[in-house]
C-alpha cells in the first residue's frame, strides 16, 4: 500500500553485485568506530600492538640508509627478486640461528611483512572449506587472511603452556571424522598475540609428535620470539623439523614495522610456489627496505639494540602486572607474559567485554575484546591489553581507568542479571575452550 | 582553493575561509571524519577555501588568531550536536552553521525531543526514558516487567544522548530486554524504551538557505538485514535507498509537514534530518531528528541534494552565506 513504485534506487555502491564472495563479510563495525577515538592523545589506549620504537637510533638509521643511497641507489631504487634480496637472506640466517634454526638463504622467501607471508602459505594451500587449525584465541590479521580465503578456522585450546597437546588431538580427530580437510596448523608459539603465553619446551616435541603422526603441517609465526624477558628464546618448532613446518619471521617487532619486512622459511617444494605467489602477488618485496635493514644489520649492533627494546618492554610489562594487581577486582584473572607485547585478561563472570568497550572510550581507555580473536563469535569474556606502547605511568592510568569501568559494568550486570546476558558461545561441532590462560 | 576558479561567494569579508569541524571524542567520530572530508570537499568544489580541523586545546586559539569567515560543524554525539562547541562559537562571535546551543540542546536529546514535538501534536512512538540508576533502586525484574507491560512488544531500546543507532537494539521479546538495556547504557547513563513501529523508514532532510526552511524528497531507507544499524548505515551496499522513497504523493507531502513542523518546533536552522517510520496504515511517526545530519558516502542528507536537483557544494554554501548574514544582520543571534 506505501510502497510507490515510480522511484529509482541505490546501494551507493555501483560495484555490489560484482564483488567476489569472500568480500561480502567486509563490513563496517562499531567496534572499528570505537577504535577512531582511541587515536585521540586523551585516551590510554591499551588496543594496538604497535612496536615502541622510540628507542631505535634514528641517526644511525639515517647515516645507513644514507650510505646505502649514496653506494646503491641504483639498485635499492630498482626492482629486485621476487625471492628477496639475496644478502638480505643470508642476515635472516644470522638471524634465525639465535632460535636454533640452521637454514639455507635459497629456502628464504622475504615478504612484506610476515603478515604477507600468511597471505601466500594461505593462498597456495587453502580453497574455499579447507580447515585451518588455530589456537584459541588467534592474532586477528592471520584469522582475517583465512576469512578472506573462506577457510574454515577450528580453534583449538591453549593454557598458560600454550597448545594444549590432547585438545589438538580431539580437534584433529574431529575435523577428520566429519570429513573435512586440515591443510595446516597455525601456532604462535612464543609471546603469544593475543594471549601472551609461551609453548613450553616439553609441549612442543609433542605438538611436532602430533603433527608428524596426523601429517598435518605447521605455520610457525614467530615476530615476537627475540623478546623475551627473562631467558634466552626456547628453540623454534622449526629447529627440530624442517620438512613438516613453515616458519614465519619478521623485522616488524625488533626493528620498525613501516619497513614491512617479513620472510618465509619453508621447505625446497614449498619455497618455488611461495616466490611464484609473492611474484603474481607484488613482483618483489620492496628493494629499499630489504637493502635498508641489511645495512642496519651489518652496521648496528643490532642484538644490543634488541637487548634495549626487551629493557623497556619488561619495564612496561611490570607497570602493567603491578597496575593490574592494585586495581583490578578478584574476579578477574591475567597472565604474565614472559615476553612479547600482550596480556590476555579475562573478565569476571558475565562480563562481556566487546560490550563494555563503549563505556571504556567514554572514560578515555581502549583495548581489543576477545572475540576479535575467534573466528566464531567466543571469546566475549575476555579482553587483550598491550602493554608495548605508552610509557609505563599511562598504562597504570589505563588500568586504572578500566578498572573503573569494569566496576560499573559488574554494577550493571548486576542490576540486570549476569546469567541472563552472558553471550558466551560454545561451537557446535568442537569442544569449547577455556578463556582463561592465567 | 583552486585558483583558477572563482567562489560562488557574495558575502563579506573576501576570500572567504570556511572552518569544518570534524573528530572530536565521541563515539561517532569516524562517522564525523568521513562528513567533514565530504562537506570540504563539497565546499571546495563550489570554489571556496576550507580548512579542516578536529577539536583539540588548541582550537580556541585559532579561532581567535585566525577566525573563520564560518565554521560549519560536522561534529556528530556529544560536544557536536549537545550544543556544547555551538555554545563556544557563541562566545567567539564565530558565524557557524546549524542550530544554535539551546536549540541543540533539545533536539539531541531524544526523549526532551519527542516530548516537545508531541505537545505540537507529531506523532511520535510511545516510549519510557530510564535510567540505570532506575532500575537499580526499583528492582530490574519488576521495572522490565512494567517496561513491557506499559508499552507492549515490539520495543527498540536506544540512548538518549547518541547516534549512527549506536548502542540501539530492536527487542522482540522480554527476554531480549535486559541485554537491550545494557548495550544502551554502555553509551550513557540514560535510555529510551520507544514501541517499535513496523513500517517504512524514510529520512526527510530540511535546508534553509535563506528563504525558509524547506523539505528536500523523503530517501526510503531499506536495510538489508532489515534493521537500520550501524552496519547498514555506513557498509555501501548493505541498504538499498529508494531516492525519492516509494510512497504516494499524499505520503511525502505528510513527510515533509512533519520534518519542517519538527525543523520548526524545535527551532532548528540551516539543516536537520528527521528521521521518520510509516506505517502499514500510513500515519507518519517521528523518531529523532539530528542538528549535524551525516553527510558520508551512505548518508541520506547528500543523497536527498541529489534527487533534489540541487547540487551538494552550492547547497553547502548557501548555508554558509545563511549564517554569516544571520550573524552580520544580528550579531548576539
Amino acid at each position: 500500500m506505501i510502497e510507490f513504485p515510480s522511484a529509482d534506487s541505490t546501494r551507493l555502491d555501483s560495484y555490489v553485485d560484482r564483488y567476489a564472495a569472500r568480500t561480502h563479510g567486509m563490513t563496517a563495525s562499531e567496534i572499528r568506530a570505537l577504535f577512531a577515538v582511541a587515536s585521540r592523545p586523551e585516551v590510554v589506549s591499551l588496543a594496538g600492538g604497535m612496536p615502541n620504537i622510540s628507542g631505535l637510533p634514528l641517526d644511525v638509521v639515517g647515516s645507513a640508509i644514507s650510505n646505502l643511497l649514496q653506494a646503491k641507489g641504483e639498485v635499492a631504487l630498482q626492482y629486485g627478486s621476487g625471492q628477496g634480496d639475496p644478502v638480505l637472506r643470508e642476515q635472516i640466517c644470522a638471524v634465525m640461528r639465535l632460535e636454533g634454526i640452521e637454514a639455507h638463504p635459497d629456502d628464504l622467501v622475504v615478504t612484506v611483512g610476515s603478515q604477507q607471508a600468511v597471505d601466500l602459505v594461505t593462498r597456495i594451500f587453502c580453497d574455499p572449506g579447507d580447515v585451518v587449525l588455530c589456537e584459541a584465541p588467534s592474532y586477528v590479521g592471520a584469522l582475517g587472511v583465512f576469512k578472506a580465503f573462506q577457510c574454515e578456522v577450528v580453534h583449538v585450546a591453549m593454557d598458560a603452556h600454550g597448545l594444549v597437546p590432547e585438545h589438538l588431538r580431539e580437534a584433529i580427530a574431529a575435523v577428520k571424522a566429519a570429513g573435512k580437510r586440515i591443510k595446516f596448523l597455525y601456532t604462535i608459539p612464543n609471546f603469544h598475540n593475543p594471549a601472551g603465553v609461551t609453548l613450553s619446551a616439553a609441549r612442543r616435541a609433542e605438538v611436532l609428535d602430533i603433527a608428524r603422526a596426523e601429517d598435518i603441517l605447521i605455520l610457525e609465526d614467530n615476530p615476537y620470539g627475540l623478546l623475551g624477558f627473562d631467558s634466552d628464546p626456547l628453540p623454534a618448532l622449526r629447529a627440530h623439523e624442517a620438512e613438516g613446518v613453515i616458519y614465519l619471521g619478521s623485522f616488524s617487532k625488533t626493528f620498525s614495522p613501516g619497513m614491512r619486512v617479513g620472510w618465509a622459511l619453508a621447505p625446497h617444494a614449498v619455497r618455488e610456489k611461495l616466490v611464484l605467489a609473492q611474484e603474481a602477488a607484488t613482483l618483489c618485496p620492496p628493494s629499499f627496505s630489504q637493502m635498508a635493514i641489511s645495512t642496519y644489520l651489518h652496521q648496528h649492533d643490532w642484538q644490543g639494540q634488541i637487548k634495549q627494546m626487551r629493557e623497556m618492554y619488561r619495564e612496561r610489562r611490570d607497570a602493567m602486572m603491578t597496575a593490574l594487581a592494585d586495581f583490578m577486582p578478584a574476579s578477574c584473572s591475567w597472565n604474565r607474559p614472559e615476553g612479547g607485547f600482550f596480556v590476555w585478561l579475562t573478565l569476571p563472570p558475565g562480563i562481556d567485554g566487546k560490550a563494555m568497550l563503549p563505556r571504556a572510550v567514554t572514560a578515555r581507555v581502549a583495548y581489543v575484546p576477545g572475540t576479535a580473536f575467534f573466528a566464531d563469535g567466543f571469546g566475549s569474556n575476555a579482553i587483550r591489553l598491550s602493554f608495548c606502547y605508552p610509557p609505563p605511568e599511562r598504562i597504570r592510568e589505563g588500568v586504572r581507568r578500566l578498572a573503573g569501568v569494569l566496576e560499573a559494568e559488574m554494577e550493571l550486570r548486576t542490576t540486570f542479571g549476569a546469567t541472563s546476558l552472558s553471550s558466551h558461545r560454545a561451537r557446535s561441532e568442537y569442544d569449547a575452550p577455556s578463556t582463561d590462560l592465567s | 582553493m583552486d585558483q583558477g576558479r572563482q567562489p560562488e561567494w557574495s558575502g563579506e569579508p573576501l576570500p572567504p575561509r570556511v572552518l569544518v569541524l570534524a573528530g572530536g571524542l565521541s563515539h561517532e567520530r569516524d562517522v564525523s571524519l568521513r562528513s567533514g572530508r565530504r562537506v570540504a570537499e563539497a565546499l571546495r568544489s563550489a570554489g571556496i577555501e576550507v580548512d579542516e580541523r578536529d577539536v583539540d586545546a588548541d582550537l580556541l586559539g585559532i579561532l581567535r588568531s585566525e577566525p573563520p569567515t564560518c565554521v560549519f560543524p560536522m561534529l556528530h554525539g556529544e560536544t557536536g550536536e549537545d550544543g556544547a562547541i555551538r555554545e563556544v562559537l557563541e562566545l567567539l562571535s564565530v558565524p557557524y552553521v546549524g542550530a544554535g546551543p539551546a536549540a541543540c540542546r533539545i533536539a539531541f536529546d531524544k526523549p526532551v525531543a519527542k516530548e516537545t514535538v508531541a505537545r505540537a501534536g507529531v506523532l511520535t512512538p510511545a516510549s519510557a526514558c530510564l535510567s540505570a540508576e532506575t532500575f537499580r533502586e526499583m528492582g530490574a525484574a519488576e521495572m522490565m516487567a512494567a517496561v513491557v507491560a506499559g508499552l507492549g512488544l515490539p520495543l527498540i531500546v536506544k540512548p538518549t544522548r547518541s547516534g549512527s543507532a549506536l548502542g540501539c537494539t530492536v527487542v522482540r521479546t522480554a527476554a531480549e530486554l535486559p541485554s537491550a538495556m545494557v548495550n544502551a547504557y554502555a553509551y550513557g547513563p540514560v535510555a529510551l524504551v520507544e514501541q517499535f513501529i513496523e513500517g517504512a523508514e524514510v529520512a526527510v532532510t530540511v535546508i534553509d538557505e535563506g528563504a525558509g526552511p524547506r523539505a528536500l524528497p523523503a530517501v526510503g531507507i531499506h536495510p538489508d538485514g532489515g534493521v537500520y544499524d550501524y552496519t547498514a548505515r555506513y557498509t555501501a551496499g548493505a541498504t538499498e535507498f529508494h531516492v525519492p522513497a516509494r510512497i504516494s504523493p499524499e505520503l511525502a507531502e505528510t513527510c515533509a509537514e512533519v520534518a519542517l513542523q519538527v525543523h520548526r518546533v524545535l527551532g532548528l536552522r540551516d539543516v536537520s534530518r528527521a528521521d521518520l517510520i510509516i506505517d502499514p496504515s500510513g500515519r507518519v511517526w517521528f523518531l529523532e531528528t539530528n542538528v549535524a545530519p551525516g553527510f558520508t558516502e551512505t548518508s541520506t542528507v547528500p543523497l536527498a541534494v541529489q534527487v533534489a536537483g540541487l547540487d551538494l557544494g552550492k547547497v553547502c554554501l548557501s548555508l554558509v552565506h545563511a549564517a554569516v548574514a544571520r550573524n552580520r544582520d544580528n550579531p548576539d543571534a
